[in-house]
């Protein structure tokens, strides 16, 4: 039986008993307020259960006999025992009507016209029909009645006029699946009682029988359930404890009786686990009318097919889930699928379908969310992804579709959106994710232009129990989620895992990446000694755990067994203790606390720069999420720490001063068979006098330059967001990375630096050439713009093309000019178009940079008067063509 | 409570208890020399020696948590709580398990002692010049006859964000 029918029917049930008991207390003492208002409120409330559900017949039973009690709640009517009889007799109707709608889950056929009619009279005049005068008045009264399911008929009728369901698609999705069709019939149900109006009133059966539903079950307070729960844990512990005891002595008198006990224990644990579980059909129950609604209000025909609604999971679990998955429905039946119109144009039947499908896989529980709708746009994605800085055109380029589709998942992107009205996925999509991953959950996002979306999100049965890995670390017991962990690796000198250390940070090569480590006694405070560096070297067990997209190594001391724990909340006074996610007891029954991968990882960040700004630095994370750019922290002359993008770095590489030789007053080096000069930071910098320096290898093409500097500090992820230009030479200015000021170099300085003075009187015997560059978006400038200073080129770089336009009016001239396509105000377009008769940069070739590069773009761009066209991802060929443009002139 | 009688002679105690019921009822315990009192009514259990697994990064106070039937306790120094030195001898202690807020604490104590039953009459006032770290935690004194009952407050020793604003 339906859900929501069966609630009702127990809750029906159950005031229903305290409407007879209420009733006759009412004959005794007519005017007691109190009792008349509960019996008031009571009838009500079924009255508007039933208006919900869709139970018309009922409906108006319950309406009349509350529209006599609401008379004489006020005082209207006066209470005698023929109205009490009057009043117990509609009860008694809806009683019988219960019973039939438990047994065939609809109302009957027929009506109560006479019955209402005679609680109508009641109402209006105060006086008791009499038995012979029923009939005649239910003739008489029949319009009367009929008029409200008349007009609850034309408001249906309205209504599937309104969602013009198509009878042909609706039709076959009714016997597909068995839970949704009996959510369905109920919706069917109400056109029955319409049709077989007439004076054929079935007399209210004086005996109903005990609604079954209602004594099947009964309601239990959950915290009741809890503490149960509690009960069996404890029960499971002991139970696990007796057996260790036995366990190595064969002929115990125990064993065959434990052995009972450990059956039946196991039964009943799974049975106060069941008590918990709940169909996730409950979560659903809210879907088809949102999906309804969406579809009237967006004019479109939407099928919402609900597949293994029977599916159950922790009552806890599945409440954390009922927003996230309603978002999720809204998402896809609001942006996902097209309009009627839109559809018909591609082919595709009017209807879209989304469906929801549930179940089973491996002690998790699967939900997929699809939708046969427009799927997602990468193309907008991309563009989307660029404004928000989440990533740079270059990097969207060497990205699959798969990741470019889960930017949608990116916090802020919803927000960009509505700014920018573009209609589109993604709304919130960033929260749905965190939720589900809150309760260890994964999303998972497959999309096809032109096909539809699904979204498949995994999560735990239950919260209560998770696998945990057993660890040690000086000398106490920690547990680590499972789901956190990837692997785990032995590390020794001998063998080919070995921790090796950058300055006093230890690393670990695996498979060809760099695994930043942390040793769990360290950063727990458990660390006694002060050596005890030397001993990790030696031997360690490293936990490799995953924190999003970020994994790291965990030093611990020893590796037990996983365990099945119930996890329990740490006290409130440990509550800030963010290493910990909560604590639970081992079988032995010892208490252990619960590691929590996520406060490890937010700490690592914390000691690897060396300070202690936890709290911003954990509120950085949150608010970067992902978007960021890999920098390379280091130190050159003086303490203030600098940072050059990682993917501009090709080597770090440690120079033994011994080798540096001068040539011409230059230090260079020999390295990989070529000679590489050296830079400093500075004019001032001083090299150490012995020993290793430190070295960032610069490439391009064929040419290398070292940067020399005192330390290499870290590597750090963060959002690349420069603050403050200097203008000092060298630097690009000044970012916040990892929660402290850092200077940017530009990298294109130090290029230039080592170049001009290498290779200055070949290359660049006369006046550098003139470049302007105009691109909106800050990243690309930067990227660009010491890119084409070490080519030889002068850059000016421009935000948009008003600014150029503005240095034209200035009178300043340039070789060439690269703009961007794309740009806030004035477009490329317009740009060369304004350019294309001008006096001063008539002449000057422009070549547009886009990553719009179809054939009817090229056709365009010649049109008004670009001299060539560049990927924008394509570097290379931007210089080799500014190169031959220049040339040609 | 059979232990009353050592305390109150018979004829004060129907005076000052019977007539106006006007007893308190702590469980007693010392730290050092010193008797404390926490309301009986407070206590769940009083425990031997346990097991305490230590909490990294805890405060100094918190000194580990316990399985009491199922139910994970978090075990308080009391001693460090006061400010007082740690324990010279090796005796393991005792502890009083208390419910605050639905959650379970067991109090770390030396010694556990009786039940008492002491009249309110015999209560005083914090004196002015105790320590003021005793002062937070102690709802006042009572006057037994060779000792004084210092009771404690459950509810501001544990909580450890006033301290830490106590000691800024």
């Amino acid at each position: 039986m339906d859900d929501l029918l069966s609630e009702f029917l127990t809750e029906t049930s159950e005031s229903l008993s305290t409407l007879d008991v209420e009733l006759v207390k009412l004959e005794q003492n007519p005017n007691d307020p109190d009792i008349l208002s509960n019996i008031f409120r009571l009838v009500h409330t079924i009255k508007g259960t039933c208006g919900f559900l869709g139970l018309p017949r009922l409906e108006a039973v319950a309406h009349a006999g509350e529209n006599v009690l609401g008379k004489i709640r006020d005082g209207e009517l006066i209470v005698t025992p023929p109205a009490v009889t009057l009043v117990l007799e509609s009860i008694d109707t809806i009683k019988y009507l219960l019973g039939e709608l438990e047994q065939n889950e609809a109302e009957p056929d027929g009506n109560d016209a006479d019955l209402i009619a005679r609680l109508n009279h009641f109402a209006d005049t105060g006086t008791i029909m009499g038995g012979d005068a029923a009939p005649a008045a239910a003739v008489e009264e029949a319009p009367a009645d009929d008029a409200p399911e008349m007009t609850d008929d034309e408001r249906l009728q309205a209504i599937f006029d309104a969602t013009e369901v198509d009878p042909e698609v609706a039709e076959p999705e009714a016997p597909a699946a068995a839970p949704p069709a009996a959510a369905k019939s109920q919706e069917v149900a109400p056109a029955k009682p319409a049709k077989a109006a007439g004076p054929k009133a079935e007399a209210p059966r004086a005996e109903v029988k005990e609604s079954s539903v209602a004594a099947q079950t009964i309601r239990v307070n959950v915290e009741l359930l809890e503490n149960l729960m509690t009960l069996v844990s404890e029960l499971v512990l002991t139970r696990n404890q007796l057996l260790q005891m036995v366990r190595g002595k064969d002929d115990s008198e125990f064993t065959v009786p434990l052995q009972r006990l450990s059956h039946i224990t196991t039964d009943l644990q799974e049975g106060v686990m069941k008590t918990r579980m709940q169909p996730i059909g409950n979560a659903w129950a809210k879907l088809p009318r949102i999906v309804r609604d969406l579809a009237l209000e967006m004019n479109k025909k939407i099928d919402l097919q609900m597949i293994g609604a029977d599916t159950e999971l922790d009552r806890q679990v599945l409440e954390l889930i009922k927003d996230p998955l309603t978002h999720m429905v809204r998402n896809s039946a609001d942006h996902g699928l097209e309009d009627i119109p839109g559809r018909r144009e591609v082919g595709k039947p009017e209807t879209g379908t989304v469906t929801l499908n549930a179940y089973h896989e491996g002690g998790h529980i699967i939900i997929e969310i699809s939708d046969d709708g427009r799927g997602l746009n990468l193309e907008r994605i991309k563009a989307k992804a660029i404004t928000n800085g989440l990533a740079t055109e270059s990097e969207l380029e060497s990205m699959g579709d798969q990741q470019i589709q889960q930017f949608i998942f990116k916090a802020g992107f919803s927000t960009a959106e509505k700014v920018t009205s573009v209609s589109g996925r993604g709304v919130g999509m960033d929260v749905v994710r965190t939720n589900i991953e809150k309760i260890g959950g994964t999303v998972e996002l497959k999309s096809v232009e032109g096909r539809g979306s699904t979204f498949i999100i995994k999560i735990p049965l239950t919260l209560a129990i998770v696998s945990a890995l057993i660890v040690e670390s000086g000398g106490e017991r920690f547990a680590i989620p499972q789901i956190s962990v990837l692997e785990l690796v032995r590390a020794s000198n001998n063998s080919e895992h070995s921790i090796e250390r950058i300055h006093d940070t230890p690393v670990l090569r695996l498979r060809n990446r760099l695994l930043p480590l942390v040793t769990l006694k360290k950063i727990l405070g458990l660390d006694t000694t002060e050596e005890a560096d030397d001993g990790v070297d030696e031997e360690a067990f490293i936990v490799v755990a995953q924190v999003g997209t970020y994994s790291f190594g965990i030093i611990v001391d020893r590796v037990f067994d996983t365990e099945e724990i119930v996890v329990k909340p740490v006290a409130p006074i440990l509550r800030d203790l963010s290493l910990f996610s909560g604590n639970t007891i081992l079988g032995d029954g010892s208490v252990i606390m619960i590691l929590d991968p996520n406060g490890i990882a937010n700490r690592t960040g914390e000691i690897t720069v060396g300070d202690s700004q936890g709290v911003e630095g954990k509120a950085k994370a949150d608010a970067s999420d992902g978007e960021t750019t890999s920098m390379l922290v280091f130190r050159a002359g003086g303490n203030e720490v600098r940072a050059v993008p990682l993917a501009l770095v090709a080597r770090l590489e440690e120079i033994d001063v011994e080798n540096i030789e001068h040539s011409n007053g230059r230090p260079l080096v020999q390295y990989r068979g070529k000679l590489m000069p050296l830079v400093f930071i500075d004019g001032g910098y001083q090299m150490k006098t012995e020993g290793r320096q430190p070295t960032l290898v610069f490439q391009d093409r064929e040419r290398t330059m070292g940067l020399v500097v005192d330390e290499i500090v870290d590597i750090v992820d963060d959002v690349l967001n420069v603050e403050l230009t200097a203008d000092q030479d060298g630097l690009v200015g000044s970012a916040v990375i990892d929660g402290k000021a850092t200077d940017l170099i530009d990298a294109g300085y130090y290029l230039e630096l080592a170049f001009s003075d290498w290779f200055g009187t070949e290359e660049n015997g006369g006046e550098k050439k003139r470049v302007l560059l105009i691109d909106d978006s800050p990243f690309f400038r930067n990227l660009l713009t010491p890119m084409l200073s070490v080519a030889g080129f002068r850059v000016t770089a421009l935000e948009n093309a008003e600014q150029a336009m503005e240095l034209k009016n200035r009178g300043e001239v340039f070789d060439a000019i690269i703009s961007d396509i794309e740009m806030p105000g004035m477009n490329g377009f317009e740009f060369a178009e304004a350019l294309q008769n001008d006096e001063l940069w008539g002449e000057t070739p422009i070549i547009a940079l886009s990553s719009h590069t179809k054939d009817e773009d090229f056709e365009r761009g010649r049109q008004v008067g670009f001299s060539d066209y560049v990927a924008k991802f394509d570097r290379d060929a931007l210089v080799s063509t500014l190169i031959q443009t220049l040339s040609t002139i | 409570m059979s232990d009353n009688k050592a305390l109150v002679p018979s004829h004060e105690r129907g005076a000052a208890l019977d007539l106006r019921g006007d007893t308190k009822d702590f469980v007693t315990a010392y730290i050092g020399k010193q008797l404390f009192g926490i309301p009986v009514l407070t206590v769940q259990d009083v425990l031997g020696p346990q097991r305490i697994t230590r909490i990294p990064l805890a405060p100094p106070e918190v000194a580990g948590s316990l399985n009491l039937r199922g139910r994970i306790v978090t075990a308080i120094d009391v001693r460090k709580r006061l400010g007082l030195r740690d324990k010279e001898d090796e005796d393991p202690g005792m502890s009083i398990v208390v419910d605050q807020g639905g959650e379970l604490y067991s109090l770390m104590v030396d010694q556990v002692g009786e039940v008492l039953s002491v009249p309110k009459k015999a209560f005083e006032q914090n004196p002015a010049t105790l320590d003021a770290r005793w002062r937070e935690f102690s709802d006042g004194i009572f006057r037994l006859d060779k000792k004084l009952l210092v009771i404690l407050d459950v509810t501001r020793l544990l909580d450890f964000n006033a301290a830490v604003k106590q000691a800024v």
